[in-house]
C-alpha cells in the first residue's frame, strides 16, 4: 500500500503536542520555553490544535488522581505536587468553566493540593493559616511573601486564617473573591455553584463583576450561582452540622432522604440510589459516620419500613 | 524537536486579518465544543473510511478546517458543521484519490437526520471517563505504565521518576509522551480499535 497523496506528518504533529505537554507539566517551565511553545503554536493551524487537544485532553487525566491510594498517605501531610502540575488543575478548570475562561498564568510558587472521594486532609502553611479539604477536592496555593492567595478549583475547604493586615488572605472561587478579615470560614464549590458559611470573625465577599462587595460575620451564608447571590443565616447548631466532616460526621436535622442521601454520595463510593421518589422526601434526623452508608441505609430500613438492596457500586432504596 | 514542513497544506495561515476570533477565543470553542464530539466523530470516520491508520490525519483534518472556519466566525450548529466538514473531506478524498470508501453513501445520507438534534455525545467526555482512563492506563506496557503513575497520580516531576525508576531523562520523556497520548485518546472516548496500539 502506498501512502496517500495527502499524507502528512501528523504522527510528528501528535508526536510534538504531546511532547510540549510532558515538557510544561513534568519538567521545568520558563518563560524561554514559552516562548519556544508561543512560536511553535503560531507556525500552523496544525499545531495549535494538536496541542490544544492534547492539553485540555490531559487536564482531564487529572482525574486519575482519584485511584491514589489515600492510606498511603503519610497522616497530617497534604499531597504536593511539584510546581508544575498547578497548570494541570487550571486547564482543568478552564475545561469546566468554558466559555470566557482565559488562560491562566502559572506561577512557579503555585502547589496543588487534593483529596479524592472520601478523603480528608489537613495543610498547615508556613505562615499558620490552617486548610481543611473535605472530600473530593481541589486547591492551588500560591504563598508568598507579598500575596497570600487560595483557588478552590473545586470541593470544599474549611479555613483559619491566620490573620495579617498587611498580607491579605485571599480565596478566590472562579471570579469571586473571599478576603479575610481575621477568620474562620467555610467555601464550597461544586458545578457553578459556591458557598460560603462565616464561621469566626470578619470576611469580606466579592462576588465579581454586576455585584457590590460586602462583609459578612459570622452566621453569614453566602449562595452564588449563575449571576444570583443570595445571602442568609445560619446557627451556629446548623455551621456546626455542615461542618461535621470536620469530626468525620454527617449531621442531618429533618433532612429529607434525597439530600441525605446525596450528603453520602459525596464521601463514598458506593452510592445511595432513591428510586422511589415519596421516599426521597422523607425526612430524618441523626448524626451518622461519614462512610457508614450501611448505618444510614439500615435506619432507613429500620423507621420507614424501607427496602434496601445492596448492588455493590449502589445500594437502592425503594419502597 | 523536529521541524515539520508544511507541504500540501491549503489555508493554513495562523492568523486571519480582518474581524474575527482570537486564537484564544477559537481554543476555548474548540475545546468547549468540538472535542467532546471526537467519539462520534471517529466512528463516523472509521464507517466510511477503509483504511482504518488514517482514520487520526482525518479526524485532525476535520479539526483544522473548522478551527479555521471558526476564526472567521463560530458556526451556529457545531455538530452539524464538524460533520459537515467531515463529510465533505471524504468526498473530497475520494475524488482526488480514486479510492472508493466502503458503506460510505448510506451513512453519508443517514447522517443529515442526527446533525441537528444534540446527541448523546455531549456527555461522553464526562461519562465512564475514569473508567476509561483506569483501562488505558492499566493497558500501557508496565514501564510507561510505572512512569505515568508516577508522574499523573503521585505527581513527581520528570526527574523524580527518572531517579525512582533508575533511567534516563530522555528514557523517563519517552514513556511519558507515549503514555500522555494514550491516556488523551481515552479521555476522548474515542472506540477500542481506533486507539493507537500500545
Amino acid at each position: 500500500m502506498s501512502e496517500p497523496a495527502s499524507a502528512r506528518p501528523l504522527a510528528d504533529i501528535e508526536a510534538q503536542a504531546a511532547a510540549w505537554v510532558r515538557r510544561r507539566h513534568f519538567w521545568d517551565w520558563s518563560d524561554e520555553a514559552q516562548a519556544e511553545l508561543d512560536a511553535w503554536l503560531a507556525e500552523s493551524i496544525s499545531h495549535r490544535v494538536a496541542y490544544w487537544r492534547m492539553e485540555s485532553g490531559f487536564a482531564r487525566t487529572e482525574k486519575l488522581v482519584a485511584l491514589r491510594d489515600p492510606a498511603s498517605e503519610a497522616p497530617q501531610t497534604a499531597r504536593r505536587f511539584p510546581v508544575l502540575m498547578g497548570l494541570a488543575a487550571a486547564a482543568a478548570l478552564i475545561a469546566v468553566m468554558g466559555a470566557g475562561a482565559t488562560r491562566m498564568m502559572l506561577h512557579p510558587q503555585d502547589r496543588i493540593y487534593s483529596t479524592p472521594v472520601g478523603g480528608h486532609e489537613r495543610i498547615v502553611f508556613a505562615d499558620g493559616t490552617k486548610v481543611e479539604l473535605n472530600t473530593d477536592t481541589v486547591i492551588r496555593a500560591r504563598m508568598t511573601t507579598d500575596r497570600r492567595v487560595v483557588w478552590l478549583e473545586k470541593g470544599e475547604a474549611y479555613f483559619q486564617v491566620k490573620h495579617d493586615a498587611a498580607h491579605p488572605f485571599t480565596v478566590m472561587v472562579g471570579e469571586r473573591r473571599v478576603t479575610d478579615l481575621g477568620t474562620a470560614f467555610l467555601v464550597r464549590r461544586d458545578e457553578g455553584r459556591m458557598e460560603l458559611a462565616v464561621v469566626q470573625g470578619r470576611v469580606r465577599f466579592d462576588a465579581g463583576t454586576a455585584h457590590q462587595a460586602a462583609t459578612l460575620t459570622p452566621g453569614d451564608v453566602v449562595t452564588a450561582s449563575g449571576n444570583t447571590v443570595l445571602e442568609s443565616r445560619k446557627s451556629d447548631a446548623a455551621l456546626q452540622s455542615e461542618l461535621g466532616w470536620r469530626r468525620g460526621v454527617l449531621v442531618f436535622d429533618n433532612t429529607t432522604l434525597a439530600v441525605a442521601a446525596e450528603e453520602f454520595n459525596r464521601y463514598n463510593r458506593q452510592k445511595i440510589v432513591i428510586t422511589d421518589p415519596a421516599a426521597a422526601r422523607l425526612a430524618m434526623v441523626g448524626t451518622f459516620p461519614i462512610h457508614d452508608v450501611s448505618a444510614f441505609t439500615d435506619a432507613a430500613e429500620d423507621i420507614f419500613k424501607l427496602r434496601i438492596e445492596n448492588q455493590g457500586s449502589e445500594i437502592v432504596i425503594s419502597r | 524537536m523536529a521541524e515539520t514542513p508544511e507541504h500540501n497544506r491549503e489555508n493554513t495561515e495562523p492568523c486571519r486579518s480582518g474581524a474575527g476570533m482570537t486564537a484564544s477565543e477559537v481554543e476555548a470553542w474548540f475545546i468547549r465544543e468540538v472535542l467532546p464530539l471526537e467519539a462520534a466523530l471517529t466512528s463516523f470516520l472509521q464507517h466510511n473510511w477503509r483504511n482504518k491508520a488514517d482514520i487520526a490525519d482525518l479526524r485532525q483534518d476535520v479539526y483544522e478546517r473548522v478551527c479555521e472556519a471558526a476564526y472567521g466566525q463560530f458556526p451556529e450548529n457545531t455538530k452539524a458543521f464538524v460533520f459537515r466538514t467531515a463529510r465533505n473531506l471524504l468526498i473530497n478524498r475520494v475524488k482526488r484519490e480514486h479510492v472508493v470508501p466502503i458503506e460510505a453513501v448510506s451513512d453519508l445520507d443517514a447522517l443529515g437526520i442526527a446533525l441537528d438534534a444534540p446527541g448523546p455525545e455531549s456527555s461522553v467526555l464526562a461519562r465512564d471517563e475514569l473508567r476509561r482512563l483506569q483501562t488505558a492506563l492499566a493497558a500501557l506496557p508496565p514501564r510507561c505504565r510505572e512512569a505515568v503513575t508516577l508522574g499523573r497520580i503521585d505527581g513527581l516531576s520528570g526527574r523524580e521518576i527518572a531517579s525512582r525508576m533508575g533511567i534516563s531523562e530522555a528514557a523517563v520523556s519517552m514513556h511519558l509522551d507515549h503514555g500522555i497520548r494514550v491516556l488523551v485518546d481515552a479521555v476522548y472516548g474515542a472506540p477500542e480499535d481506533s486507539r493507537r496500539k500500545t
